[in-house]
C-alpha cells in the first residue's frame, strides 16, 4: 500500500527564537531551520512499515517556500521513495495545507497518511484531524503504537490519563506523538541517494486551492517576564520563604 | 450570538476542562449552550447544568458515543453547528482530537489553545512553545476554538441550565473502540493540582521517584514529570509536564533535578511559585524559579519533608 507523509520545515526546536521589534512576528532570517521533529517520527513509521513489507512505496510532501526541498530531501534520505513541493509563499494556514494534501491525496490514492501531531512553530495540532474530515477518513491521534492487519488499522493513542487503543477501517490518518519510535540518523550514503529520487513540483492553483489566509495576526510579543528569583541557602529558609512570602503553603 | 462548549465527559462525570471552557465561552459573550455527546451519561449532563453561565445543555445520548469516537462526537456537533456564532472545546486530548474536525467540515480555520479572550473576534495564544503571545483575529463566519484550562478559572457550580435531549447522529462505522489503560493515581489530576511536584532525569531512577511521594503527600500534590524522565522510562507518559505532554499552572511547582528545557518550561512557567532543587546552579530551571536550592536533590528532598513536619 501506499502512504503519505506530509513534513513541515520550522526553526530547528534548539533555537531560542525571539520576537521581531516591530511586533509583527517571529525572527527567523538567518536560523537553522529543520524538519519538524513529529514528522522525522511519521516518516520513521512509515519506513518501518515499508521495511516490515506492509507499505510499497512512501510519498514525502511539503508545503510552503522553495527551500522546503531540503526538507524533502531529509524525508528521502530517511526512506520516502518520491517527495512532491507543494510551493508557495503565501502564509500557509493548518485549513489550507488540509486542502492542498487532500487534492493530493484525491489523485495518488494512499491507504495511509501519517503526519505529525503538531508542528513546533505555530503549536496548532489541527492538520491531521482536518485532512480527515476533508476526505471523509477515520483518524487516530497522538499514536504511540500503529499495527496494521486485514485491511485496518490498530492504533495505541495516548490520551489524559493513560493511552487507548483504536480499530480504523483503512484508508485512515494516523498523527504521531513522541513515543511512536526513534528516528533513525540520516547516512551520508543515503543523502546521495535522495539527491536522486523523484521531486515534483506543484503550485496550490494547479490543486485549484485557494490558500488565503483565515486568521489574521494582530501583533506577536513576547511573554510577560517572571520576576528574577533568589537562591535560599537551606531547605529551612525555603520552608519559611513558601509560608510566609508566597504563602502556598 | 450564542456558544456551544463541547463537555469532555467520562459519561459519569465532567472533567475539570469543560468548566475551564466555559469561563472562556461566557467571556465570548451571548448564550453559553453545552453539548454533552456519550452513553447513559445523564450524571455529566446534570453538573454540567449546574455550571453559572451555561444557559442549556444538549444531550446526545447514544452507544457510540461511549468512548468519545472523533468521527461521531465531530459529526454531532456538525448536525447543529449552524446555530452557533462560536464552538469552543478543551484543548485537552479529547478536544484537540474533534475540533479540527469540525473546523475543516465547517471551512473555517480553528483557534488552537486560546490563553485570553480579548473580543468576540480576537484572542491570544501562545507559538514556539511559549516564547512568544500572539494576539490573532478570526475572519470567519463561525469561530471555532479550543481552550488553554490553565489560562482560565473554572466556572463555579451553582447554575440551573436546561437540559434538553437532541437526536443523536448515526455512527459513522469507521472507528472503534478496543482497550483503554488507565495509569491508577490516587493523587490529585496534574492539570487539575494545586501543588506538584515534578521530577527529571535528575532523579536517576523510576525507583528514586518513590523519594518524591512522602513529599508529595505531605503537600497534597499531585506528581509530574519532564520528558527526558519519561524517555527514559522512569514514569508513565501522562506525568509529562510540557509542550507535548500537560500545560500547568499550579500555585507551586516543585521541579526537582530538573533542567529546565525550552519544552519543559512550556508547560509550567506559569505557575504562581516555583521552586528549584537542583544540583547544577547553571541550570536553566533558576532562571524561572522564584526559590531555587543548589544541591543534591538526594540530600534536600528528604531534609524538605522533615522541615514540612
Amino acid at each position: 500500500m501506499k502512504i503519505l507523509v506530509p513534513v513541515k520545515r520550522v526553526v530547528d526546536y534548539n533555537v531560542k527564537v525571539r520576537v521581531k521589534s516591530d511586533q509583527s512576528g517571529m525572527d527567523i532570517a538567518n536560523v537553522k531551520m529543520s524538519m519538524n521533529p513529529f514528522d522525522e517520527i511519521a516518516i520513521e513509521e512509515a519506513v518501518r512499515l515499508k521495511e516490515a513489507g506492509v507499505a510499497t512505496e512512501i510519498i514525502a510532501i511539503s508545503c510552503g517556500v522553495a527551500q522546503c526541498q531540503e526538507t524533502l530531501r531529509t524525508a528521502m534520505a530517511i526512506g520516502a521513495d518520491c517527495g512532491i513541493l507543494v510551493e508557495s509563499d503565501a502564509e500557509l494556514q493548518p485549513l489550507a495545507v488540509a486542502k492542498l494534501l487532500k487534492a493530493i491525496a484525491d489523485k495518488e490514492q494512499p491507504s495511509l497518511i501519517i503526519l505529525g501531531k503538531q508542528a513546533i512553530d505555530d503549536d496548532c495540532n489541527q492538520t491531521g484531524q482536518m485532512l480527515a474530515a476533508l476526505l471523509g477518513w477515520p483518524q487516530a491521534t497522538f499514536a504511540s503504537k500503529v499495527v496494521v492487519a486485514d485491511g485496518k488499522v490498530s492504533v495505541t493513542r495516548e490520551v489524559d490519563g493513560g493511552l487507548e487503543t483504536l480499530s480504523l477501517t483503512l484508508p485512515a490518518i494516523i498523527t504521531t506523538d513522541l513515543r511512536l519510535n526513534e528516528p533513525r540518523y540520516v547516512t551520508l550514503p543515503n543523502i546521495m541517494k535522495a539527491k536522486k529520487k523523484q521531486l515534483d513540483n506543484v503550485k496550490p492553483a494547479d490543486l485549484g486551492v485557494d490558500v488565503a489566509p483565515r486568521v489574521k495576526t494582530l501583533k506577536v510579543v513576547e511573554p510577560a517576564q517572571r520576576s528574577a528569583g533568589i537562591i535560599v541557602p537551606d531547605v529551612a529558609t525555603l520552608v519559611a520563604k513558601l509560608k510566609n512570602e508566597a504563602k502556598v503553603i | 450570538m450564542t456558544t456551544l462548549v463541547i463537555a469532555e465527559h467520562d459519561n459519569v462525570s465532567l472533567k475539570g476542562s469543560t468548566a475551564h471552557t466555559v469561563t472562556a465561552a461566557v467571556q465570548c459573550g451571548g448564550d453559553v449552550h453545552v453539548l454533552v455527546a456519550g452513553h447513559q451519561c445523564g450524571a455529566a449532563a446534570q453538573a454540567a447544568a449546574q455550571l453559572v453561565g451555561v444557559s442549556k445543555v444538549l444531550v446526545a445520548d447514544a452507544a457510540h458515543f461511549a468512548d468519545g469516537l472523533a468521527e461521531n462526537c465531530a459529526a454531532q456537533v456538525l448536525a447543529i453547528a449552524s446555530n452557533y456564532s462560536h464552538i469552543l472545546a478543551p484543548a485537552t486530548a479529547y478536544g484537540k482530537n474533534i475540533l479540527p474536525r469540525v473546523a475543516a467540515i465547517l471551512d473555517v480555520a480553528q483557534v488552537s489553545e486560546i490563553t485570553k479572550v480579548i473580543s468576540a473576534d480576537t484572542f491570544e495564544r501562545p507559538i514556539y512553545a511559549g516564547n512568544a503571545i500572539s494576539t490573532v483575529q478570526s475572519t470567519d463566519a463561525v469561530k471555532v476554538i479550543t481552550v488553554r484550562t490553565t489560562g482560565f478559572d473554572s466556572a463555579a457550580a451553582g447554575g440551573s441550565a436546561v437540559v434538553e435531549n437532541i437526536t443523536a447522529v448515526a455512527d459513522s462505522g469507521q472507528s472503534s473502540f478496543v482497550s483503554r489503560e488507565v495509569a491508577k493515581s490516587d493523587r490529585p489530576e496534574l492539570t487539575a493540582a494545586k501543588i506538584i511536584v515534578s521530577g527529571g532525569r535528575g532523579m536517576g531512577s523510576g525507583e528514586n521517584f518513590k523519594l518524591l511521594e512522602p513529599l508529595a503527600d505531605k503537600l497534597g500534590a499531585a506528581m509530574g514529570a519532564s520528558r527526558a524522565a519519561v524517555d527514559a522510562g522512569y514514569v508513565p507518559n501522562d506525568w509529562q509536564v510540557g509542550q507535548t505532554g500537560k500545560i500547568v499552572a499550579p500555585s507551586l511547582y516543585i521541579a526537582v533535578g530538573i533542567s529546565g528545557a525550552i519544552q519543559h518550561l512550556a508547560g509550567m512557567k506559569d505557575s504562581k511559585t516555583i521552586v528549584a532543587i537542583n544540583k547544577d546552579p547553571e541550570a536553566p530551571i533558576f532562571s524561572v524559579a522564584d526559590y531555587g536550592i543548589v544541591g543534591d536533590l538526594f540530600e534536600i528532598v528528604p531534609q524538605l519533608i522533615a522541615e514540612l513536619g
